[in-house]
């Protein structure tokens, strides 16, 4: 049977969310690798796989998809359904309400503060303090919500580690590198959350191809 | 049984989404006004509901959910009557569910702020956020309109919650001067006109209170 195939590169937190997925359902896959600088992304027969030009790209059998969010439920839908609720239509909604507070609450500010503070100095410009200010903000507020949440149950969406807690792992694994991480480390619960989700084996196994530079080398 | 509450501005984008759900399936609902002017999102009995403060938010029974996307897959989980909305298999579907939530709604939705609910509140379109925004969603219909010239809806032969996700915003936006957006794009145009004549979604707009037009 063919393996599943990862395009991309796994510096990038969408692939890393698609990889762990992978590994969180011991799912053997291939990880195809690509190159951003050389503009792979960009050329015909990748965007014959995702016009949208980005990675991952997920193959698996005859489907090919994009979309790192919707990877990750193809995969554990198939693999292991028990990471998204199961057949339970109340634990399920629950998770998938979580996953949106995690896609339009979470990610875009901590997405912001990552290319800021990560980003942006590797690729040889300096971090927007504006931008940072505003985001470090919404993501205190934000991150104060699942303070309280995770007071009332011991993952996001209930009392069973679900794809909602795993899939905040790929950005808050370069965010809890930044100066920043303090936030985090100021909610007991929140830290604690986060300590769980990282030492996961198949968090750390993805860990292990996501260096806090990118993968980029610094400049002696 | 307490009918089912919906709690938000009616003329909210993200509100109407459930409501263009709820009415796919024929299911009855009340909206409770959650003026966002006044500050209502952020009070204690609001934030009870949604801790986040955002509209809307849905009561079913003894359910609570917010976040509209959440909600719109319950709606299409739970309730079997009415089209299939989440057909199984489903990948495809995922995939342009997503494509709504991160590439279309990211530009539509400042756009349609800045044209339509802005001036509602008597300020005026930033010219400079309308034609980032504006250019941006063009190069995204542009992957739509070949993605539609060779699927009749989005995820396939069949409507299902990856279209409807997108109607409210597609509603707004059609009443703004960057309507030509989808207006001049042959299979998308059609598209919208397909899944904009299904009575159901005639009936969410008429709800919808519109100030009449200039």
């Amino acid at each position: 049977m063919a393996p599943v195939k990862v395009y991309g590169w796994a510096v990038s937190p969408f692939v890393a969310r698609a990889l762990l997925c992978l590994e969180e359902a011991g799912v053997e896959y291939e990880l195809v690798p690509m190159s951003r600088a050389a503009g792979d992304h960009r050329r015909p027969e990748h965007l014959a796989r995702n016009p949208f030009g980005q990675v991952p790209v997920l193959e698996d059998g005859g489907l090919t998809l994009f979309e790192s969010r919707a990877i990750a439920r193809h995969v554990l839908r198939k693999y292991k359904p028990e990471l998204l609720g199961g057949g339970d239509l109340a634990a399920s909604a629950t998770v998938d309400v979580w996953l949106e507070v995690e896609a339009h609450q979470h990610h875009p500010a901590a997405g912001a503060v990552v290319k800021e503070c990560v980003v942006s100095p590797l690729l040889g410009g300096a971090p927007d303090q504006a931008v940072v200010g505003e985001n470090v903000e919404k993501l205190r507020k934000v991150l104060e919500v699942y303070e309280a949440r995770l007071g009332q149950s011991r993952y996001l969406a209930g009392d069973l580690v679900s794809l909602a807690d795993l899939s905040h792992f790929p950005i808050m694994r370069y965010f809890m590198d930044t100066e920043h991480a303090a936030l985090v480390e100021a909610l007991p619960r929140v830290k604690a959350w986060w300590e769980e989700l990282a030492a996961r084996p198949a968090a750390r196994k993805v860990a292990e191809l996501m260096p806090p530079n990118f993968g980029f080398s610094k400049k002696p | 049984m307490a009918p089912r509450k919906l709690y938000g501005m009616p003329l909210s984008p993200n509100v109407v989404r459930v409501a263009a759900a709820l009415n796919e399936k024929g299911l009855d609902f009340e909206i409770v006004p959650v003026d966002l002017r006044t500050g209502a999102h952020k009070q204690p009995e609001f934030l009870a509901l949604n801790p986040f403060g955002q509209i809307p938010a849905l009561q079913d029974g003894d359910e609570v959910l917010y976040e509209s996307r959440a909600i719109n897959r319950y709606i299409a989980t739970k309730y079997t009557e009415g089209p299939e909305l989440l057909p199984t298999p489903s990948a495809k579907l995922e995939v342009w569910l997503e494509v709504e939530s991160h590439h279309f709604y990211p530009h539509v939705s400042p756009l349609v702020f800045q044209l339509l609910i802005k001036p509602m509140l008597g300020g005026a379109a930033d010219p400079v956020v309308v034609d980032k925004h504006a250019h941006e969603l063009a190069r995204v219909l542009d992957v739509y309109e070949t993605h539609l010239a060779q699927n009749k809806y989005l995820a396939g032969d069949a409507f299902t919650l990856a279209d409807l996700n997108h109607m409210s915003y597609l509603f707004c936006l059609s009443k703004t001067p960057k309507a030509d957006l989808v207006a001049s794009r042959p299979h998308v145009k059609a598209w919208w006109d397909d899944i904009s004549a299904r009575p159901a979604f005639q009936k969410t707009v008429a709800a919808i209170p519109f100030p009449p037009s200039a």
